[in-house]
């Protein structure tokens, strides 16, 4: 290839030049190239690696399809692999590289792999590595893993950044009523009569320039310049550098917009990419079509490309590709690109594979009936040999000397984004392509999209289409246009011979991966897909697939149509993981709760750990404590004296209404009906199918007026599930359930001097004694300077313990009352982690114990079920697997040897028999300030009735190891409550 | 990429929703036999083509409704409050 570029001529800006670097070398192109065409105007003919083989690629295309002018751009964290340089807009200090090449792509020690290409034809590892000694299943698999690794690495391709993506993205949403993907002569077409007649329409172009074929034709520039401009005159909303990717349900279309990639020094407040979700009432697909090549041995040498390239890079690019141009061509398409390429300075050879030909194009050289057999050279093509039709097969014909060679095998129309809703792609035998099947949604394929190759035909195309869209009734123009037809060819080989002509050169596939494929009795083109890996590279054989078919059709003696063809799925062209992830990064990625006395906690020394969306206070360091330390402390000065801990985050239902004690009768596996007012009750409610669903207390604050609290992480669960009872279930009770968590700042003050320390905060007068405020009752009290809040006597802890709501905003008054008086009787704030100790002391359950698993009885909990009501999950629970004698029951554990310690989600075995999945789990485990020692909670078969005595193993094998454990009642402190009564 | 119109709320995205069930089922009183409580909480149909099932307009007013769609399509035919009242009250007011 002896490519140069022409004095005038083009799209460029010869004024505005750019430098970039290439491989570590400064080069210069201009403004409005690409990288692929300042690097070809560099003479930079090898530019990648292929996939298997570490052959040479060049630039095979101008556009998406790109297989061989695949690398990396950008450095540091900003590296980005397998980009298409016929994609990549050229900017000043763009840095790219060559990729799958070692050092370099001119010189890569990979490419002894294709002395080897035998032995790596479709399904080699498979067939090499698995399944055969040593590597048979359950084996030889660790042996594998290491062939793999290495395997990986001498295929595959660009290798992306491990570091963080410093970029930002944007999502956006946008509604239409008529969607244009492209804007060559149909799309352009399309929008302005649309938006002519009225229509708000949005057209998206992937290119950075507006015109599709229109750039390649400096005849047709002033006809593209009066469309572009009327289509901005009537009001279309114009997307340039917008891929549509996707098309979705519902008239959606997934848009990738890519706003700095072209830019040398993007504004910081740009996103980088952004991507939109466009809704519309109707879609005009003209997305164009793709040349196809051939396969013939060495069809992937550099210098080999599709016919419409070349007249891309000549006409829009200023670039004369070659000096010496063999075209091969199986229709009429290619004849323009040989007038223009002669009328450039080109010395062009025209090989029409067609038995019939018209004339020639001045200065072009005709060679009739003649296909490509394979090309000659090394780095750069230097000869093709032709052959020519014999019986149903090839024979060598002729040789032409060339340093470029063209072929336009035929054209494919994409039809991708109309196959994503399902539109099965039918062949057009006579087109020799697969063209959009019927579809009974908004969606109408214009211009080249649907096989229509003449320009004047793909305008009128484009107005039918919009027109349709809009609801008339109109007659399109048939697809179709060439003078002669065309006369398909898929492969060009000599009988019996062996080659590397490539199908699908992006992953390296060759015809005889395809044969090789049948022969191993492959029927199915998603098998053949799957099977050769042919169509699963970047591009999902857009050039590729059609060949393949073909090839496979041959091989099973059928025709194309009966083999049929895969689904295209999206995206069309790679989407970034940070375009589909937007915003929703880091901090963003979740939302973050904190409860009202988030900032009070932060004072006072609180580190915070997640639980659900909130952010709870884990434990109080002081200077010099690990946190084993302190919550041990903490843990240890609630059964002392008294500790103070925020549990707002506890959700919080308002349940009002006349039915109100009825429908917690229904919910709760406990009665509830009789419950007085002022009263709490710690209540258990179940799904439908008997499993516990979440527990707390619920308040009667009046008849018709309950609190509910819930689990922290359930809240918003219990909620959905109270309001479908109601609104789908029991329509018919009157009962209104309110949201009330972010209502209430609360805290739980717990210890022996906690009725002490909350009576210094109240109105003096206020009586909280036992008397007064019994185990579970609950009033409303008022504190020092009025703020007026909810006592309930509560206990979690296993403590004299209330817990103290006040409205949300006099969150921090309450803790300015609590505090002083909490310190002054040497009690201490305390985190989730000791309240985790105290609860598992006395055998309290949380959601590592109801997991969604077990039942009422399993958690030891049979007792709160009542036998003189219905409730949910009544009926369910007596399922015969649910109540077996040996189901896992709540237990607490202690280590044999009291020094030891031992790890939640060990496996409890039986002594001995360490295997499978034991006979029970341990779900937490705590050191204990009151029993001095480390204990767990956990659930074993049957209980720890059936294990007293028994010695057991809890069964890490990846973490601590084994740790002899002895089973005991689940209540490990306190067993009879009299701490929390008096 | 749904989208349902709430009867409440007007035509929103699906992403503001959130599935409920089969629509079709009706439970049993609580006090029914075992046998009955398990063919309605364990036994679905797998319906290719319209299907009543329930939504959650979860992240909008809340209200569950019915919603008549076509599980191979997505096309969405009716949409109704669940609450036969609401359902009823909204049906009069029209």
């Amino acid at each position: 290839m002896s490519a140069r570029r022409l004095d005038a001529g083009g799209r460029i800006d010869r004024t505005c030049p750019v430098s970039f670097r290439w491989d570590g070398l400064t080069y210069h192109g201009f403004n409005g190239d690409t990288l692929a065409s300042a690097l070809m105007a560099n003479g930079q003919t090898v530019l990648g690696r292929s996939f298997k083989y570490h052959r040479p690629r060049g630039i095979m295309s101008a556009g998406v399809e790109e297989s061989g002018a695949i690398v990396s751009v950008g450095a540091g964290a900003r590296q980005e692999p397998n980009v298409k340089a016929t994609m990549q807009e050229l900017y000043d200090g763009l840095e790219a590289r060559g990729q799958n090449a070692w050092p370099n792509v001119h010189f890569d020690l990979g490419a002894v792999n294709g002395l080897f290409g035998r032995f790596f034809s479709a399904g080699f590892y498979y067939k090499t590595f698995m399944g055969l000694p040593p590597f048979e299943w359950g084996r030889g698999t660790g042996l594998w893993m290491q062939y793999e690794k290495l395997i990986r690495k001498a295929a595959g391709m660009g290798a992306a950044s491990r570091d963080a993506d410093p970029d930002a993205y944007d999502h956006t949403h946008a509604f239409c009523d008529i969607l244009v993907v492209g804007s060559g002569p149909a799309g352009l077409n399309a929008a302005l009569t649309a938006a002519e007649a009225g229509r708000d329409v949005m057209l998206v172009e992937q290119d950075f320039e507006l015109g599709g074929d229109y750039l390649n034709d400096p005849a047709a520039e002033a006809e593209r310049a009066e469309m572009v401009a009327a289509v901005g005159r009537a009001g279309v909303r114009i997307l340039t550098r917008t891929t549509a990717f996707g098309l979705y349900d519902c008239g959606v279309a997934g848009l990738v917009e890519r706003v700095t990639d072209h830019l040398a020094a993007p504004d910081p407040h740009l996103p980088r990419q952004r991507f939109w979700t466009v809704r519309a009432s109707a879609t005009v697909l003209a997305t164009g079509a793709l040349e196809r090549s051939v396969a013939f041995a060495g069809n992937d040498r550099p210098g080999v490309m599709t016919a419409s390239a070349a007249r891309s890079y000549l006409n829009r690019f200023g670039i004369l590709p070659g000096q010496r141009v063999v075209i091969a061509t199986t229709n009429d398409s290619a004849y323009g690109v040989a007038a223009d390429l002669a009328a450039a300075g080109g010395e062009v050879t025209l090989a029409d594979a067609r038995d019939e030909v018209t004339s020639a194009p001045a200065g072009v050289a005709m060679r009739p009936g003649l296909a490509p057999l394979s090309t000659v050279g090394r780095r750069g093509v230097q000869g093709v040999r032709l052959a020519t039709r014999s019986g149903n097969g090839w024979s060598q014909a002729a040789h032409e000397e060339c340093d470029l060679l063209l072929v336009s095998g035929g054209w494919s129309p994409v039809v991708n984004l109309s196959s994503h809703r399902g539109a099965k792609p039918i062949w057009n035998g006579d087109l020799a392509c697969f063209l959009a099947g019927p579809t009974d949604e908004p969606i109408h394929m214009a211009g080249s999209a649907d096989g229509v190759w003449n320009r004047e035909d793909c305008a009128a195309s484009g107005v039918a289409a919009a027109r349709r869209a809009m609801g008339e009734v109109v007659e399109a123009p048939a697809p179709g246009g060439w003078v002669r037809p065309i006369q398909p060819v898929y492969e060009v080989r000599l009988p019996g011979t062996k080659a590397k002509a490539f199908v699908d050169p992006q992953h390296d596939v060759i015809g005889d991966d395809v044969r090789l494929a049948h022969q191993e009795g492959f029927v199915s083109v998603e098998h053949l897909k799957r099977y050769t890996t042919l169509g699963m590279a970047t591009d999902q054989g857009k050039m590729g697939n059609v060949i393949g078919l073909a090839l496979m059709a041959e091989a099973l003696g059928r025709e194309v149509p009966a083999v049929g063809t895969t689904r295209f799925r999206p995206p069309y062209t790679p989407v970034a993981i940070g375009a589909l992830a937007g915003r929703n990064v880091a901090g963003h990625f979740k939302p973050l709760r904190r409860t009202p006395l988030h900032d009070w906690n932060l004072r006072h020394g609180a580190t915070m750990t997640e639980a659900g969306l909130w952010q709870r206070t884990w434990y109080f360091a002081r200077a010099g404590e690990t946190i084993t330390e302190a919550y041990i402390r903490e843990a240890a000065t609630v059964r002392q004296t008294v500790g103070v801990c925020d549990v707002s985050s506890l959700g919080k239902i308002a349940v009002q209404g006349p039915d109100a004690a009825e429908f917690l009768n229904r919910v709760y596996t406990n009665a509830f009906a009789k419950l007085p007012i002022g009263k709490a009750r710690y209540g258990i409610m179940l799904r439908d199918d008997g499993i516990v669903m979440d527990d707390g207390t619920t308040w009667r604050l009046g008849e018709a007026d309950f609190l509910m609290t819930t689990t922290t992480t359930n809240a918003g669960r219990v909620m959905v599930w109270l309001e479908e009872l109601l609104q789908t279930r029991w329509p018919y009770l009157r009962v209104h359930v309110t949201s009330v968590t972010d209502r209430w700042a609360g805290v739980s003050v717990a210890g022996p001097k906690a009725r002490e320390t909350i009576a210094a905060c109240l109105e003096l007068g206020t009586d909280i004694s036992t008397e007064a405020l019994p185990f579970m009752g609950v009033a409303p009290v008022t504190l020092k300077g009025g703020v007026k809040g909810l006592i309930a006597r509560i206990s979690f802890s296993g403590e004299q313990a209330y817990e103290l709501y006040v409205p949300a905003d006099q969150g921090e008054e309450m803790m300015d009352l609590l505090w002083p008086a909490t310190e002054k009787l040497g009690g201490c704030l305390y985190g989730l982690e000791a309240l985790g100790a105290l609860r598992i002391e006395k055998g309290h359950v949380t959601g590592a114990e109801l997991d969604g698993r077990m039942t009422i009885d399993d958690a030891g909990l049979g007792k709160m079920a009542s036998s003189k009501k219905p409730y949910i999950g009544a009926a369910l629970r007596q399922r015969p697997e649910l109540t077996r004698a040996d189901r896992p029951r709540l237990v607490g554990i202690f280590p044999k040897d009291r020094s030891q310690t031992f790890n939640g989600g060990a496996l409890l075995c039986a002594k001995g028999r360490v295997s499978g999945f034991g006979e029970g789990w341990v779900t937490a485990v705590t050191h204990s300030p009151a029993l001095g020692h480390w204990i767990g909670l956990g659930y074993i078969a049957g209980g720890h009735e059936a294990w007293a005595g028994k010695s057991v193993t809890a069964a890490d094998p990846v973490r601590r190891g084994n740790v002899e454990v002895e089973i005991v009642s689940p209540h490990m402190f306190d067993p009879e409550g009299v701490r929390m009564h008096g | 990429m749904l989208r349902i119109a709430c009867p409440f709320c007007g035509t929103r995205d699906h992403s503001e929703f959130s599935y409920g069930g089969d629509g079709s089922v009706t439970y049993p009183a609580l006090d029914a036999p075992m046998q009955d409580w398990h063919d309605a909480v364990f036994l679905r149909d797998n319906i290719c083509g319209r299907q009543v099932e329930t939504w959650q307009h979860v992240h909008g007013c809340r209200m569950w409704l019915m919603v008549e769609r076509d599980t191979m399509t997505h096309e969405i035919f009716s949409v109704r409050p669940a609450h036969p009242g609401l359902a009823g009250a909204l049906e009069a007011a029209e």
